[in-house]
């Protein structure tokens, strides 16, 4: 019952799913549609799940004093603070459960979450993917000491790319005559991203598509039961 | 007043900004401090995106106004109720039903969009005539196009060693490839840099007022 019934449903609603797609009639075409509603609700509480899962973690290592545990209890904060705030007032498109945000609304110049958003969440995050841009630049380094033909390529297509893209790619070709256009550095750069970066796309997409399907079989035929854990 | 919460809300911008900055020196406690704010505030965010986005649209609005039409919906609940029962070790097995409704639903869905979309439209986007191009520029990249998809194609094909006339076509595959990885990083450095110009945009013009926008 604990590991036999779960697979039955996911063969029973994949493969409704599947039928519906070539026979979209009644039943399967409505059952498809009450599925994808039903998903997105139970999805909703995975999200909800994932939240609270962090929350009992950061509270389990605050409790048995982990490492670096003072941390922790900023996280707690922070994530208990942005969503009290969230339920209480709501956000720019939602109401909250107090009807009266006008003084806060005032007071912040919008609602307090987002007056976090812009200038807690936005900001840090921001800045946390543009802190990648220094450790690109140090892999950057590493990938293009061309010790070997793709390596070769693989240098010689980033850069094409972004002087192409960049203003300092038309300035360098600006002075290549109109007759040599294709060799203009934006028109080199759109040729490869054109053609031969569509190429490698496409071979990826397709082979990485009949992945899918391979595993999407295998999980609704139950062949591929690691979902369900090791109990 | 507004103004006021305006620039504080700037110079915590600011200071937040600088504290995930100093990573680049060595990992240190005003680094960790603003990470956690980070996780925390983005969890806090998507909770209350996820309730006030799904959950009340597709769950609580139509069960609370119409009951009688949406009682069907109840289930659904129960299905995410028992997925919530994760984070109780001891009745945790219930989770199963509902991941495995996800599982079917995702593998079913999946199946028919990347057949229709990744197989099928790639497949015959490149069943093209090379020819028909309307320069000899086109042409050539159209050549390109399906000798790279073909190859690039041949290099995933695991089931056969990769030898011989088959294993050449595979190495110009990985060619085609590597351009394309290339171009992708480009891409990349290019978006993490524009991150970076945006960042200190904030700093010398936000907070500082040297640059105007």
């Amino acid at each position: 019952m604990r590991r036999q019934f779960p697979l039955i449903i996911t063969f029973f609603i994949g493969i409704v799913i599947i039928i519906s797609e070539f026979i979209p009639h009644k039943p399967f075409g409505q059952l498809s549609n009450t599925f994808y509603g039903w998903f997105l609700i139970i999805s909703g509480f995975a999200i909800i799940l994932g939240q609270l899962s962090l929350f009992k973690i950061n509270l389990i290592k605050i409790s048995r004093k982990a490492p670096n545990w003072q941390y922790y209890i900023i996280a707690l904060v922070s994530f208990s603070i942005m969503v009290l705030i969230g339920i209480l007032w709501g956000t720019q498109k939602q109401p909250g459960l107090l009807a009266n945000t006008q003084p806060l609304v005032a007071f912040f110049g919008r609602k307090p979450f987002d007056y976090l958003f812009k200038y807690v969440f936005e900001n840090l995050s921001s800045t946390m993917f543009s802190l990648l841009a220094f450790f690109v630049a140090s892999a950057s380094y590493r990938a293009f000491r061309a010790r070997s033909p793709e390596s070769t390529l693989l240098l010689i297509s980033a850069v094409l790319v972004m002087l192409g893209r960049t203003t300092i790619g038309t300035w360098i070709t600006g002075w290549v005559p109109e007759s040599l256009t294709y060799l203009h550095l934006p028109n080199i750069a759109n040729f490869i991203m054109e053609y031969l970066n569509t190429a490698g796309q496409r071979a990826i997409m397709i082979c990485a598509g009949l992945g899918v399907v391979g595993s999407s079989l295998r999980i609704i035929l139950g062949i591929e039961r690691s979902y369900l854990g090791g109990k | 007043m507004i103004y006021i919460m305006e620039r504080i809300g700037v110079w915590v911008g600011a200071i937040l900004t600088f504290a995930i900055l100093s990573f680049l020196y060595k990992d240190n406690p005003f680094y960790k401090i603003a990470e956690q704010i980070f996780i925390g505030i983005s969890a806090g965010y998507w909770f209350i995106y996820t309730i006030y986005n799904i959950l009340i649209p597709n769950l609580f609005t139509p069960v609370l106004t119409d009951f009688s039409n949406n009682r069907l919906l109840l289930l659904p609940a129960f299905l995410g109720f028992l997925m919530l029962c994760r984070l109780l070790p001891k009745i945790d097995w219930v989770s199963r039903y509902p991941i495995s409704f996800v599982m079917g639903t995702t593998a079913g869905m999946s199946l028919i969009l990347f057949l229709r979309s990744d197989i099928i439209k790639q497949t015959s986007e490149t069943m093209m005539n090379p020819f028909s191009a309307p320069d000899l520029a086109a042409t050539i990249g159209q050549l390109i196009l399906i000798i790279g998809t073909l190859t690039g194609i041949i290099y995933f094909f695991f089931s056969k060693k990769h030898e011989g006339v088959f294993g050449t076509t595979a190495r110009v595959g990985i060619y085609f490839l590597m351009v394309s990885f290339g171009a992708a990083f480009g891409y990349t450095i290019m978006a993490r840099i524009s991150l970076l110009i945006g960042r200190l945009n904030f700093l010398l013009g936000d907070w500082l007022g040297i640059i105007k926008p």
